[in-house]
Order: C-alpha cells, then sequence, then structure tokens
C-alpha cells in the first residue's frame, strides 16, 4: 500500500499541489484522475520520487521515501515498476533488449534465466514474434505492450502508469487497461493509474482520486462515481453527452434495485 | 549574463560528479563503451580522412604559391604543411569539425531521451542516469581521439604528396624531404594531448545541454546548436593554454 500525507509542492512560488492525502491499496487498481493542468502529473511524480514535496509524506507499505537512505531508495525503486505516457522505452534497444534491460541491471539471474523471464513477460502482455523489431518498428500499442513487460520485469509490487491509453484508439485502450487490471490482480501489485479515460474510470476504477486544482477533491470507486453529487467531479467525469447517458441509465438502474 | 554563466558552470560541475562514479554494472558499461567508440569514433573516419586528405592538398598549393623567393628552400613547403598539419589542423581545427558531427549527435540523442522520458525511465530503476548514459561516451572519444588525430596528420601529408605527385608545383623527393626535415616528435604529442582535452569538452559539454533539455524536439535542436557554439569557444579558449603550457 502506498500513502501519501499532506503532500503540498510548489513550482516558483506557485502552489500546484494542496495538501493531498490519499492511500493507494495492493491489489487494485487505483486511479488518479483529473483534468490537463490539475495537477494529477505532479502528484505522481511526487508518489514516484522524481520530485520532492515541500511539505508531507509518502509511505511506501510504512516506509517512509523521504528518510530512506541512498540504498534504500536504489532498493525501493527496484520494487516499482512505471509506464510512461509516451512509453519510454529506449530506441537503440530491441524489443528483447527494453524487457531485458531491468533484468540485466538488477537480477543475479544467469543470462538464460533471464532470457526466460523476459520472454515470460513479453507473452504475459500479449507480444509474439516482436523480439527482434526496434521500438520505432511497432505501434503505439503495441509500445506500451513492450513498456508493460518491461515494468513487470522484476516483479514490481508498486506500478505506476501515466495515462496508459494516450494516443490509443477504444478498442486497444480497453485492451490495456484489461492487461493491468489482470496484472494487478494476478500479482497483487500496487497499481496506480494517472488516467482522464473515462472508459478507465467506469471499467477498472477499484479506488479513484480525483484531483481538481491541486486538491483532493473526492475518493471513491467506479460504482460509487456517478452517484457523487461533487459538482467538479460530474463536470469532469459526465462532460460528454455519452457519459452523460451513461449516468443516467446507471442512477435509473440503481433506483430500480438493479445490481 | 556572468550570473547564469557561472549558475551554469556550477550545475555543469554537478553533473559531472554525477558522471564520475563508479559504473553499477561493470559488463554493462563495457559493451557501452565499445558501441560509442564504434558510433563516436569509427564512424568519425571517413570525415576525418576525406577533411584531412583535401586541406592537406591546399596546404600545400597555398604554401607552393606564396614561398616563391629564391632565398627559402623549396622542401620549405613540405616542412610548412607538415607544421601546420601536425601543430593546429589535425587538434585544433579537427576538434572543432568533431565538435559539430559528435557534439550535436550526443546532444540530440541524450536530449530526445529526455524529452520521451527515457531518462526518467532509468531514474525509476534507480539507476544514475548521468553516469550511466554520458560516462561510457566521454571515456570511449577520449580513448578514440588520439587515431583520429594521427589518422588525420597522415592522410593531411598524403593529400600534399598528391599534389607534389600529380602536379609540376613541387617535386615529390623536395616534399618529401620537407616534410622529414627539422621534425620535432614533441609536436605530435602535443596535438594528442590537445585532442584529448578537446575531447572531453566536446562530449561533455553536450551531453551537459542534453542532459537538461526542458520541452520539445524545438528545444532539442536548439541545445544541439548550443552546445556545437558552447564547446567551439571553449575549445579554442583551452587551445591559447595549452598551447602556452606546452610548447613554452
Amino acid at each position: 500500500m502506498i500513502e501519501a500525507k499532506h503532500v503540498s509542492k510548489w513550482f516558483d512560488g506557485v502552489q500546484v499541489l494542496h495538501d493531498i492525502s490519499a492511500r493507494f491499496e495492493a491489489g487494485k487498481t487505483n486511479l488518479i484522475i483529473g483534468q490537463s493542468g490539475s495537477g494529477k502529473t505532479v502528484f505522481m511524480k511526487c508518489l514516484i520520487g522524481l520530485l520532492t514535496p515541500e511539505e508531507g509524506e509518502i509511505l511506501y507499505d510504512g516506509r517512509r521515501f523521504r528518510s530512506l537512505n541512498t540504498e534504500e531508495k536504489r532498493q525501493l525503486r527496484s520494487e516499482i515498476g512505471m509506464l510512461f505516457q509516451g512509453s519510454a522505452l529506449f530506441d537503440n534497444e530491441t524489443v528483447l533488449g527494453n524487457v531485458m534491460f531491468p533484468l540485466k541491471m538488477f537480477s543475479k539471474k544467469s543470462h538464460a534465466e533471464q532470457l526466460e523471464r523476459a520472454h515470460f513477460c513479453i507473452s504475459r502482455v500479449g507480444l509474439n514474434n516482436a523480439d527482434d523489431k526496434y521500438p520505432s518498428e511497432i505501434s503505439g500499442g503495441m509500445q506500451k505492450r513492450v513498456a508493460i513487460a518491461r515494468a513487470i520485469a522484476l516483479n514490481p509490487r508498486y506500478l505506476f502508469c501515466d495515462e496508459p491509453n494516450s494516443g490509443l484508439d477504444p478498442r486497444t485502450s480497453i485492451l490495456i487497461d484489461e492487461l493491468l487490471s489482470d496484472i494487478t490482480h494476478e500479482y497483487g501489485i500496487t497499481t496506480v493509474i494517472n488516467t482522464h479515460d473515462m472508459n478507465s474510470v467506469l471499467g477498472i476504477g477499484e479506488n479513484i482520486v480525483f484531483i481538481n486544482k491541486g486538491h483532493c477533491d473526492w475518493t471513491g470507486n467506479d460504482s460509487t462515481i456517478y452517484r457523487s453529487t461533487n459538482k467538479s467531479l460530474n463536470d469532469f467525469v459526465f462532460a460528454s453527452k455519452l457519459f452523460k447517458e451513461v449516468k443516467k441509465f446507471l442512477e435509473r438502474k440503481y433506483e430500480s434495485g438493479e445490481e | 549574463m556572468i550570473v547564469s554563466s557561472i549558475k551554469s558552470f556550477g550545475r555543469y560541475c554537478m553533473f559531472m560528479t554525477q558522471v564520475f562514479r563508479l559504473p553499477d554494472k561493470w559488463r554493462v558499461f563495457f559493451q557501452k563503451l565499445v558501441f560509442e567508440i564504434s558510433k563516436l569514433g569509427v564512424d568519425s573516419i571517413p570525415l576525418v580522412i576525406i577533411i584531412s586528405l583535401f586541406i592537406g592538398a591546399v596546404i600545400c598549393i597555398q604554401m607552393t604559391i606564396n614561398i616563391v623567393s629564391p632565398l627559402i628552400p623549396s622542401y620549405s613547403t613540405g616542412l610548412a604543411t607538415r607544421e601546420i598539419l601536425i601543430l593546429e589542423f589535425s587538434s585544433t581545427m579537427m576538434s572543432l569539425i568533431l565538435a559539430g558531427k559528435v557534439g550535436s549527435n550526443i546532444a540530440s540523442e541524450i536530449g530526445t531521451m529526455r524529452v520521451t522520458e527515457q531518462i526518467d525511465a532509468l531514474e525509476i530503476m534507480g539507476i544514475n542516469s548521468a553516469n550511466f548514459i554520458v560516462l561510457p561516451k566521454i571515456v570511449g572519444f577520449v580513448l578514440f581521439i588520439p587515431v583520429l588525430v594521427v589518422l588525420s596528420m597522415f592522410m593531411g601529408l598524403l593529400g600534399g604528396w598528391f599534389i607534389a605527385e600529380f602536379t609540376t608545383m613541387i617535386s615529390v623527393e623536395n616534399y618529401v624531404y620537407g616534410i622529414q626535415s627539422f621534425f620535432n616528435e614533441w609536436y605530435v604529442w602535443y596535438g594528442i594531448i590537445k585532442t584529448l582535452f578537446f575531447a572531453f569538452i566536446i562530449t561533455s559539454v553536450a551531453a551537459y545541454y542534453g542532459y537538461y533539455v526542458k520541452g520539445g524536439a524545438l528545444e532539442v535542436g536548439q541545445a544541439s546548436t548550443r552546445s556545437v557554439v558552447s564547446s567551439s569557444i571553449l575549445i579554442l579558449l583551452s587551445d591559447v593554454i595549452l598551447t602556452k603550457l606546452l610548447l613554452q
């Protein structure tokens, strides 16, 4: 479990995060949602340690990130997998090279065992016959899969995903969501996903944190979100005509007592 | 201007303290070192050969045209060509040219890694990204640049020989006698020692500009240009200092 306690962050005198507290539970897909510019990416970077909050603290299963020494931080980082918005695959490495990379750097396994693990991860994300291809030779959806395979190569305890569906078509987005959800439940990972994709929110949001103008405005899950009376949340989640209809449908369903 | 230059220098020094650490995995470091020697060094050989050959020929022609006094021996053309090539062209001028090729390559590669979050990915994994990416480039290029310098000297002299062989401007005997006359071996070492410093400047300055890029493709291009300008100025400045120190 990851906990953020009273996190505040400033840039050049401007406060972008205001006293945010949130819990991200193990074995669940935890979502951070919010409009563009709301501060959710800054919040995620504070969680990972790429940015240091001026106030507050981040705890990884009780371990205070700020209090850890260099070696302890290094150990913790080896327990973290990260899926970046643009995949962040290494351009001069093949698909196999990218997935092998964390294994080469941190694993004490033999080369044959590392290869076996890399092939397992690649097949787990549903990629076949792509080992020798370079990132520029594969589609955006495939790049995301490779990035997921690389992120899970070292059996991470914590998985962070920054807008995993950006730039993907709806069908591929759902496949990526399902894959992340499956991996989370299969390995009991604490997964934190930063998104503004409503399909993800309503599809895999087991624990949702809504960030609005740098404040934590609402927390809940995919079944409570449509009943929320929070105006900012409703304006954000049900902004489109389609989702307004979905909300009405779900409300009717809820009122009639159907599950 | 002065304050920002001091700040930049301070940040550059901090960056170098990150770069010069022991690698996490020596095996991976040596793999990357070989790759960088090939990419930055071996791939520069054709450029060095072509430029040195032609400039050597041009220097020989210029010397032949300008040294016409009956008081100056005819072998002076070869001697002057050799001195110009060894003392300045193959070390300083070639380094300025390589600052354009190698420096812009490094700045744009690392800058692209920064804007596409590849450097963040390394940091998340707990890897010292500056050390991992930059150290093999600096070590690789510093190790290989003496090869490029000596090659440049040889090709420049060969360019002059072609003029002697295929024109009537100077005889081959006079040219060959000239390039052997009053030879001071230290000048070759002086050229090589200078370029070790220049290689460090080219790679480290380019890496610094690439590493701290903020923005997108436009900023990567700007960083690449700035790295070439800055390293060229630093090369010329250090050339003055090194010449004073090594030749006096």
